[in-house]
């Protein structure tokens, strides 16, 4: 049970990113609460890696016969990191396009689109 | 910004950039790679932006987006390389001319000269990231602060 | 050169939008050329991988690996990204090469040189590299890439006009909901990698029994996908998005919709094939029905004529989720009406797309024309654009199921399907029909007739190529479905409803 931990701490964060999601107005606090939710899902990927007592997946230098972590889960980690890069810069390009046109930056202020 | 900053700025903008390049170079030994090492550079652009006022680099923005289309560019036509088997196929590696050494088993001081397509694909990812990032942080500074003066 | 067709249309179409910066440095004709040139190799490469799909059966590519066919590495494991096209990912590459090929000439035209062509184009040719992507994927991570690339792409053509106010407010609302989906989905991702140790989608079908763990899973791909996908109660980005983004660009968002929802196909049939039981299949009948209503009902309010064609679009995601909902239901007898009911859904993805595509590229001649979309002061359009008023009366007539249209042909599949299921689901739909029927008869009166009114500016005759283009499709497919149906749709349905085992087959090897 204790060694589910991290992935426990995980979802934690996933939780509080979708909570702001749905509790805040301000739009670069919606943007910080898609951040919590990407960090909280790629430290939840790279903890998959985990073999006990294993080394950095490096061949140079390596110590010998020293078991090693998995690679994969840190690719995968690093590509959702550079996707989440560019949506953040994304989300907070319109946001600062928004404030342009509107002056605030409360989410309920700036419902042109309804119905 | 005043001119120790700007001095400052001044002499660590080539460190970064070579730093960045370190970490582009040796992708395939070390941590680190294209998406990383170009981040890195970019730091030292972002550093350059704060220290010099966006308006004095507003001229590079062509550069820039010049840079990152050709890093698009180079990346995909090194994937167009492999078609001989499938497309991906890294071709270079083992064959002997450019990073074609082959690579050793097991524990080794590392050998710069392998892996083949790898290095050159980092290289166009790592310009790349460099020009997009930097765009980023530019367009943000040159558009994003009108309103506070 | 052949044998690599599947991965030349998405590698094409990835050169094609990094290199068209650098030729509209030198000139201006020579990225629009480089464009057409583009579009028109990967229509051919989808083309060709549809063919031998349809006739030899499932095509898998292994990238990177000595040969294309080198699916399981030394092991016994499959370890390289590979791309699995069996028939329901050739439809629906047809289908996203057919928009596309429609789409980028209006989009040469219509959007202006001031207002950031080489930008669009580029991000144009992206979304299309991004949803032959996530057609033709084998892998479970690289769909994930693919889906990101294309909400990334999508959302920024949506607040391409960052001059209004409204497309940056739909592109932030739209880039939210897209953020969320894609993480709900590596998060289930990461799940399944984290118990099975693998990302392809083959081997982890033939691995999956029932654990908590894969039944989380399932529920977070649902959510994911049924977000992306437009469905109720999490539609309310469509209506936004497709108003607010230029109007040639809106059938690629169109196609990005429905391919995501040929995902939440493939993870259901073939990823969780062995183990799905019918509350599952019930869930999407319901969301379906709710989508079909609810879009219908907010369709009768509308004053923007792009909104409104949005809503319209919206329901018939429904009809989609109906049709396919129902086979899911029916999967572990397999039934016969199962079958029917999944030929009429996946059949309506296709007509569906020529519709609403027509509808949008109808809207955005008006916009053209009149410069304003506003129901309230349009009016009279008949007089002065005699074509694009019958393309939107055909387009109108075909989305509420009129024979012999393609709608009709389509709606007829999913009433008979869904009847022997329940007559409850077909009256609903049938209403749902009717109501539209009305919306768009209403929306024909205010735009098009009335006493004539002066134009601005005349239609291209690109404007009318693609609109004609997409008529005669229209007309086609309505007056001999059997042809289409037989040949397209059936091997399509068919590779969803029984042929798990096929695609384990062709991916682990016998």
């Amino acid at each position: 049970m204790i060694g589910n931990l991290p992935f426990v701490v995980c979802m934690i964060l996933v939780a509080l990113g979708l909570w702001t999601l749905v509790a805040k107005r301000n739009l670069v606090k919606l943007v910080i609460g898609i951040g919590l939710i990407e960090s909280g899902v790629n430290l939840f990927l790279v903890a998959l890696g985990y073999v006990h007592q294993g080394i950095p997946p490096i061949y140079t230098y390596a110590p010998k016969d020293a078991p090693m972590v998995l690679p994969t889960p840190q690719a995968l980690t690093l590509t959702s990191i550079v996707i989440g890069l560019a949506t953040t810069a994304l989300m907070l390009a319109f946001a600062v396009v928004i404030y342009r046109h509107k002056g605030t930056l409360d989410a309920r202020k700036i419902r042109d689109l309804r119905g | 910004m005043t001119v120790v900053v700007r001095t400052i700025a001044r002499v660590l903008l080539p460190i970064s950039l070579e730093f960045g390049g370190y970490v582009i170079m040796h992708g395939h030994l070390t941590p680190g790679g294209g998406f990383q090492g170009g981040a890195v550079a970019a730091s030292g652009l972002a550093m350059v932006v704060v220290a010099f006022g966006a308006k004095r680099l507003s001229g590079k923005k062509g550069l820039l987006s010049a840079l990152e289309s050709l890093g698009g560019v180079a990346f995909t036509a090194l994937a167009f390389l492999g078609l001989g088997l499938t497309f991906f196929a890294n071709v270079l590696a083992g064959a002997g001319g450019l990073f074609g050494n082959p690579v050793p088993y097991g524990v080794n001081p590392g050998d710069l000269n392998t892996a083949g397509t790898l290095p050159l694909m980092n290289w166009a990812v790592g310009f790349k990231v460099l020009a997009g990032l930097g765009a980023v942080v530019l367009l943000f500074a040159l558009f994003g602060g009108e309103h506070d003066r | 050169m052949s044998v690599h067709a599947p991965i030349l249309a998405i590698g094409v179409a990835l050169l094609g939008g990094f290199a068209a910066p650098l030729w509209a440095k030198l000139h201006k004709t020579l990225r629009d050329l480089w464009v057409l040139l583009v579009v028109g190799f990967v229509g051919v490469c989808v083309g060709y991988v549809a063919v031998h799909v349809f006739t030899t059966g499932i095509w898998v590519y292994v990238l990177g690996g000595r040969s294309p066919q080198e699916t399981v590495a030394s092991g016994g494991f499959p370890i390289r990204i590979m791309l699995t096209v069996d028939a329901m990912s050739a439809f629906m590459g047809v289908i996203a090469a057919l928009l596309a090929v429609v789409a980028f000439p209006f989009a040469l035209k219509y959007i202006a040189e001031e207002e950031g062509k080489t930008l669009s184009l580029t991000l144009g040719l992206l979304l299309l590299a991004g949803i032959l992507g996530m057609a033709y994927t084998g892998d479970l991570f690289n769909f994930f890439v693919f889906l990101e690339v294309t909400s990334i792409a999508a959302c920024a053509l949506i607040g391409f006009r960052t001059w209004t106010s409204r497309a940056p407010e739909a592109a932030f609302k739209t880039m939210l909901l897209y953020s969320v989906s894609g993480l709900l989905f590596l998060l289930a991702v990461a799940f399944l990698y984290g118990e099975y140790g693998a990302l392809n989608l083959a081997y982890i079908s033939a691995q999956l029994s029932g654990t908590a763990v894969d039944r989380l899973s399932l529920a977070l791909f649902l959510g994911a996908l049924l977000m992306k996908a437009a469905a109720a109660p999490v539609h309310f980005w469509a209506p936004d998005a497709y108003g607010q983004a230029p109007a040639a660009k809106t059938l690629l968002l169109v196609v990005n919709t429905q391919v995501s929802l040929y995902g939440l196909w493939r993870v259901l049939f073939t990823l969780y094939g062995g183990i799905l039981d019918a509350p599952v299949g019930w869930l999407v009948v319901s969301l379906g029905l709710l989508t079909m209503g609810v879009a219908a009902f907010m369709a009768l309010v509308q004053t923007d004529l792009g909104r409104l064609v949005a809503y319209g679009a919206v329901s018939q995601i429904g009809y989609m989720l109906l049709g396919v909902g129902v086979g899911l239901v029916a999967l572990s007898g397999r039934p016969d009406y199962g079958l029917v009911a999944m030929k009429g859904g996946i059949f309506h993805m296709l007509n569906d797309a020529l519709t609403v595509g027509l509808l949008f590229l109808c809207v955005g001649a008006v916009e053209w024309a009149k410069g304003t979309r506003d129901l309230r002061e349009l009016g009279g359009l008949g007089h002065g654009l005699p074509e694009v008023a019958l393309c939107f009366l055909v387009a109108s007539l075909a989305l509420a199921g009129i024979p012999p249209l393609n709608g009709f042909a389509s709606k007829i599949l999913i009433y008979e399907g869904s009847f022997r299921l329940s007559p409850i689901l077909t009256a609903l739909a049938v209403l749902a029909s009717i109501l539209l029927l009305a919306v768009f008869a209403r929306a024909f009166q205010g735009a098009f007739l009335g006493p004539r009114v002066e134009v601005k500016a005349t239609v291209p005759w690109v404007f009318l190529v693609s609109m004609g283009v997409l008529v005669v499709g229209i007309l086609v497919l309505g007056l001999v479905p059997g042809f289409f149906v037989e040949g397209l749709v059936t091997p399509a349905a068919e590779a969803l409803w029984r042929g798990r085992a096929l695609y384990l087959a062709a991916v682990l090897g016998g």
